[in-house]
């Protein structure tokens, strides 16, 4: 009988211990969830020889439209974030660190799509890694079916606009930083783009914006950043 | 061997070719002439010198002359292929690295053949060791010497394409993989073509040689047949050793495209 006895209290010692942990498990979850929600991306003193330093921090839907005269350094300070050119400061995204991790992963994360889009394959479908949630996308951007079977010197400016930013909206990252996104665009398939960018951010995407035109820095800014002689201010309302 | 003696007027009578193509060049204003003299004259100063030099190197069989006569063409070898660059890499990889995997590979490739297939004694007789360098470094220079050139072209090029995979997430051998591929085609095409037209086509300088020297013609198809094996092993071996490094050397450990780290303004090729 004694034996016994001991044996229950060991089990209930057990149970206790695993009552414990459980609690700290839920704990853990629900750190991960505010983690998530909470994905900021913090860019900290980031500078090359001739530009910066840039401090900027954005909560997720964020839109910060960039704007300034040609050659102030907006394509520099978007390719700094995505590690795409040499340069010194800290750029973290809630709470992966960029120098914690590769740039591969880095920037699926961050992900910057160029003025001038670039092609490395004969045929639109190749440019395509991910195929989730790829033909809602393309029907958001006015884009026909058929038109991953094309070959990409058939292309005109504004497909192949549309075409590099749907191929980095499948990857699903979690900030984009777009180049001039719209500017081979008629103001109708402008709209479009803006709207499919508007859907991201209420999933929580950060935008960053290079743009020249003040329109639409009126319909998509919730912050706005004036580059000027390589450096960033926030303009004066 | 018993090789019929050339005197100075078979050679003047020779020269006379070249001084056909000189008028010809005038004649359709070509504009030609001066490098098509330079060349030569630069032909027959520099073999006349070798000559020279060869006959003393090879009376003296000294480790130390044959060393430095290898490590003397190497680095020709290395300044030729910076000089075929379009934009060639900045500060002393310009030479380097050609250089690097040319005299890795063509050391690899000359001491094989000398300890395996010819055995002269001692192995370092420059007889043997010298022309055999040379010609495998010629070879061996102009794979590496098109490749570089292939690849830092259209790399150059096609910029905008390899940046919109690095931005994607993709490494950068993934994204430099076509471009790579590509100019190693380009580069090996030659030593490819060497063998396929070499007895029906082409009877390879080397064979000729030895057949107008006076060899059995049998024996000289059997040196021939070992000479484009070598050539082919050291050419391949030099370009792949090349691709990894400039792949390695345009791009950072951060996967960027270091575009930076070439010459500035394209240089017209010589």
């Amino acid at each position: 009988m004694a034996a016994c006895d001991r044996a229950m209290a060991a089990c209930d010692i057990v149970m206790a211990a695993c009552d414990i942990v459980m609690a700290a498990c839920d704990r853990a979850m629900a750190a991960c969830d505010t983690a998530m929600a909470t994905l900021q991306l913090k860019i900290d003193n980031l500078r090359r020889p001739g530009f910066g330093p840039f401090n900027l921090t954005l909560s997720p839907g964020d839109c910060c439209v960039v704007s300034g005269p040609s050659g102030a350094g907006k394509t520099v300070f978007l390719r700094m974030i995505a590690d795409l050119d040499p340069n010194e400061g800290r750029v973290s995204l809630g709470h992966h660190r960029r120098e914690d991790m590769p740039a591969t992963a880095w920037r699926q994360l961050v992900t910057y799509v160029a003025a001038e889009s670039g092609w490395w394959a004969d045929a639109v479908g190749e440019h395509f890694s991910a195929t989730d949630g790829l033909d809602a996308s393309r029907t958001a951007l006015k884009l026909p079916a058929e038109i991953m079977e094309w070959p990409v010197a058939r292309l005109s400016t504004g497909e192949r606009q549309r075409l590099a930013l749907l191929r980095a909206i499948v990857q699903k990252p979690r900030v984009l930083l777009l180049d001039e996104p719209t500017s081979a665009l008629d103001p109708d398939t402008t709209c479009r783009v803006e709207q499919l960018l508007k859907r991201l951010q209420d999933d929580g995407v950060i935008l960053l914006i290079v743009s020249h035109q003040p329109e639409q820095a009126d319909r998509m800014a919730t912050r706005r950043l004036e580059v000027a002689g390589g450096r960033g201010a926030v303009p004066a309302v | 061997m018993n090789a019929a003696p050339l005197d100075y007027t078979d050679l003047a009578i020779a020269a006379v070719l070249v001084v056909l193509n000189v008028i010809m060049s005038r004649a359709f204003s070509l504009g030609l002439e001066k490098q098509m003299a330079i060349s030569a004259v630069r032909m027959v100063v520099q073999l006349s010198l070798v000559g020279l030099v060869l006959k003393a190197l090879f009376a003296a069989v000294s480790p130390g002359f044959t060393l430095l006569t290898v490590l003397v063409m190497m680095g020709a070898a290395g300044y030729e292929v910076a000089s075929r660059q379009d934009r060639r890499f900045t500060g002393w990889l310009a030479y380097g690295l050609g250089a690097g995997p040319m005299a890795f590979a063509t050391a690899l490739v000359t001491l094989l053949a000398l300890a395996t297939h010819i055995r002269p004694d001692p192995w370092y007789d420059p007889r043997y060791a010298v022309p055999l360098v040379g010609i495998i470094l010629g070879n061996v220079m102009s794979g590496v010497s098109l490749y570089l050139n292939g690849f830092t072209s259209a790399v150059s090029r096609d910029k905008a394409a390899i940046e919109a995979r690095l931005a994607l997430g993709t490494d950068r051998f993934t994204a430099l993989g076509p471009f790579m591929r590509r100019s190693l085609r380009a580069a090996l095409i030659p030593i490819f073509n060497q063998m396929a037209a070499a007895g029906l086509i082409t009877l390879p300088g080397m064979m000729t040689g030895q057949i107008l020297a006076g060899m059995e013609p049998t024996e000289a198809v059997k040196y021939q047949i070992l000479i484009l094996f070598l050539l082919a092993g050291g050419t391949g071996l030099a370009v792949v050793a090349t691709l990894y490094l400039s792949a390695l050397r345009i791009t950072d450990a951060r996967h960027r495209l270091r575009l930076d780290r070439l010459d500035e303004r394209p240089r017209k090729a010589a």
